[in-house]
């Protein structure tokens, strides 16, 4: 069995935007629990953090693709 | 045999390979000139969407149609709730068209990697994503440029009011994010979406099958059904986030081109 070390750091790195990603829709379900009507305006400023955090997690896989190098013959 | 995912030994069990999964060539052989799939389907997906627009808003009525008000309720989500609430309500109509145009185009190349006979996302071919990324990069710079000529848009990056000591460390960053961080973000945020659902959707497949048909035992067909039902699963939740990142590529342009626009403050 083989396989990459590459993606074991990807698993890793993808840790950080996953806390990010679920602190932010936490605050977003909070923040509409407390004030229903406030949904519209959290909305779009929850997906923009998460499009953000997410960012790292994208960067993670697309260098864990780059870093993978090749396969034992 | 590929070698991103762990193969296990003696199974014969072939992991999908991502050059294998993505490279299809209809014309041209294995040149760099090659006439790819998602190249067919991207001008699919224009004939595709201009059809449909033209068709449903060809009589419009005051009471739409089934067609009229599938058109008229995106783009009433995209002009109000991406353009006019981002943009503010002065000058957000230019940029309605260069917003609804990136949302449909995203939308529709998305979704062909859920549909049936096509289901390969053209974004996962990362030429795609990264033409659009550029098309918002020149048009947030040059908005910004004329809104503020030249050195009061390098100004403008550095907000008012910081201690003299680290305005130039600010302005570093602020210009690497500028001129780095967004196109490359914008870009490779669609582009890593689409290539991993759909290589996960292939892994879910191809490993479901060998698991079903494959040289195993009668405990591990079990978990081929398992894996299928998986494939299915994420088959829908694909489809969420093919939605939702056309909505963040429109959102993320929508901001961009806001942050140009304001000459108020900072």
């Amino acid at each position: 069995m083989y396989g990459s070390l590459a993606i074991v750091g990807y698993g890793l790195s993808a840790i950080g935007p996953g806390i990010g990603v679920g602190l932010i829709f936490a605050a977003y379900v909070s923040g509409v629990a407390r004030q229903p009507e406030a949904r519209g305006i959290l909305q779009p400023i929850a997906i923009l953090g998460f499009a953000l955090a997410e960012a790292l997690a994208i960067f993670g896989i697309a260098l864990a693709f780059v870093f993978a190098g090749t396969p034992p013959q | 045999m590929s070698s991103l995912l762990a193969a296990g030994e003696g199974t014969g069990f072939e992991a999908p390979d991502p050059i294998e999964t993505f490279w299809q060539p209809l014309w041209g052989g294995n040149s760099q000139f090659a006439l790819t799939r998602p190249m067919v389907m991207a001008v699919f997906s224009v004939v595709l969407l201009s059809v449909w627009l033209l068709l449903s808003t060809r009589k419009m009525a005051l009471v739409p149609g089934k067609a009229q008000f599938v058109t008229e309720s995106v783009y009433g989500m995209v002009r109000n709730g991406l353009g006019r609430d981002i943009l503010g309500s002065k000058d957000f109509l230019r940029f309605v068209p260069l917003l609804f145009t990136m949302f449909m185009l995203i939308l529709t190349n998305n979704l062909f990697g859920i549909i049936p006979p096509i289901q390969y996302p053209t974004m996962s071919r990362f030429g795609f994503p990264l033409a659009l990324a550029l098309i918002v990069f020149v048009v947030y710079h040059v908005v910004g440029i004329r809104s503020m000529g030249l050195g009061g848009y390098f100004r403008h990056m550095v907000p008012a009011g910081l201690p003299w000591l680290i305005v130039p460390l600010i302005f570093f960053l602020e210009l690497l994010t500028y001129f780095v961080t967004r196109p490359v973000t914008l870009a490779l945020r669609l582009f890593g979406n689409m290539f991993a659902g759909h290589i996960l959707l292939v892994l879910c497949v191809v490993g479901g099958e060998h698991l079903l048909f494959g040289d195993t035992g009668i405990a591990v067909k079990g978990t081929g059904v398992l894996v299928f039902l998986g494939g299915f699963v994420m088959t829908l939740f694909e489809g969420f986030v093919q939605f939702l990142q056309a909505y963040v590529f429109t959102l993320l342009t929508a901001l961009y081109i806001a942050g140009s626009l304001a000459t108020d403050e900072h």
